[in-house]
């Protein structure tokens, strides 16, 4: 009886942890992947705006490790850039919307990695 | 001249083709068992059969491809095109399946590695008619998707040229003529020698649901949008052949 007890507050503590955690934070770990496979092509492999498909371009991609332009991005900003695509924010439409491939928790996880990227000493 | 047949009787020519039949369709059989074979030894080491490889795998995955998946192939290509490729492969992806694997930085910005690019094999001749045949016979499970008719309609090289390249920015990675656009994603001046039109209005439509890993963005269209961007790829298309 008293194991029945305890194996039922075990899994109810379990559950509350759960619950009471919600999702995991941000990664740059994460970000980092992510930033490698749908960013780079145009943000260049070490986030300089300068990718293999800027030649042909007109106007420049977002140079993520300008750490003077990039603090004065909110979080906010960077999240609905990566979700909308530029022409959300008034930008090219040349940056596209990726609300249909990345999850929130994982433009959460990007945000979190253009941080380092940005204003870091490893971004750097 | 037609001959009355006895209820019950097979008549001689009839006997001659189901014999035929019987010896064909073990050997056939065994022919398209082989194919599979063969498939599976040459092709599975860079491309995914199957959509469990890609959808029971992380994001990571897409950064270890060596080549587009096949599990779709037969609601993808075009038959004759496939086979032709096969026998003699030319490069579609100016940047290989993994852009930064192929990457690499200068002073002038990033350009492409070529002397890490890997041309693709061609198939002895005897194999690629039944290697294309045996490609053309994967198809997608999950769901129809390929439900959008493609009725061609005409578009001016200009206004389909700003559509393709200024309003939807398909040029950010896809090059619609080999000097112009991205390079990132796989040259569209011969998709429609490629590819079916409906595919290419799916996946348009819907890339993440072919490729749940697929680096191509679901840009929310509308279908008039979508059959406007394929008209212009058929124009291309058709002047590039």
């Amino acid at each position: 009886m008293n194991n029945r007890i305890f194996l039922a507050l075990s899994s109810l503590t379990i559950l509350a942890n759960f619950a009471y955690a919600g999702s995991p934070p941000a990664d740059a770990i994460r970000g980092k992947t992510l930033y490698k496979i749908y960013c780079t092509q145009c943000h260049g492999l070490e986030g300089d705006g300068y990718g293999i498909n800027v030649a042909d371009m007109e106007v420049l991609p977002r140079d993520h490790t300008e750490t003077k332009e990039m603090k004065t991005r909110t979080d906010k900003d960077l999240f609905k850039a990566i979700k909308f695509g530029g022409k959300a924010i008034d930008k090219s439409v040349l940056m596209p919307n990726w609300d249909g491939n990345l999850s929130d928790r994982q433009i959460d996880d990007l945000v979190e990695y253009l941080r380092v990227l940005c204003c870091t000493k490893t971004g750097k | 001249m037609f001959h009355s047949v006895r209820k019950g009787a097979v008549p001689g020519s009839l006997k001659v083709l189901l014999s035929a039949m019987a010896c064909w369709l073990p050997l056939a059989t065994a022919l398209a068992e082989d194919v599979g074979q063969y498939v599976s030894k040459s092709c599975a080491g860079c491309h995914a059969l199957t959509q469990a490889e890609i959808k029971n795998a992380d994001v990571s995955e897409r950064a270890r491809r060596k080549g587009p998946p096949l599990y779709y192939a037969g609601d993808k290509f075009k038959q004759k095109w496939l086979e032709r490729w096969l026998a003699k492969p030319v490069r579609l992806r100016p940047a290989g399946s993994f852009p930064p694997d192929h990457t690499i930085v200068t002073d002038d910005g990033d350009v492409i590695d070529r002397a890490t690019l890997k041309d693709h094999l061609a198939l002895p001749a005897g194999k690629t008619k039944l290697v294309a045949g045996y490609l053309m016979g994967l198809h997608m499970g999950d769901k129809p998707l390929l439900n959008s008719q493609y009725k061609p309609k005409k578009i001016s090289k200009m206004l389909g040229s700003m559509d393709f390249n200024k309003f939807k920015g398909c040029s950010a990675c896809h090059r619609d003529a080999a000097d112009n656009g991205g390079v990132s994603g796989p040259e569209l001046y011969t998709a429609w020698s490629r590819m079916q039109p409906e595919f290419l209005i799916s996946y348009i439509k819907d890339p993440v649901a072919w490729d749940v890993h697929t680096m191509m963005p679901d840009k929310h269209l509308k279908e008039k949008e979508i059959h406007k961007l394929v008209d212009y790829l058929k124009l291309i298309g058709e002047a590039a052949q």
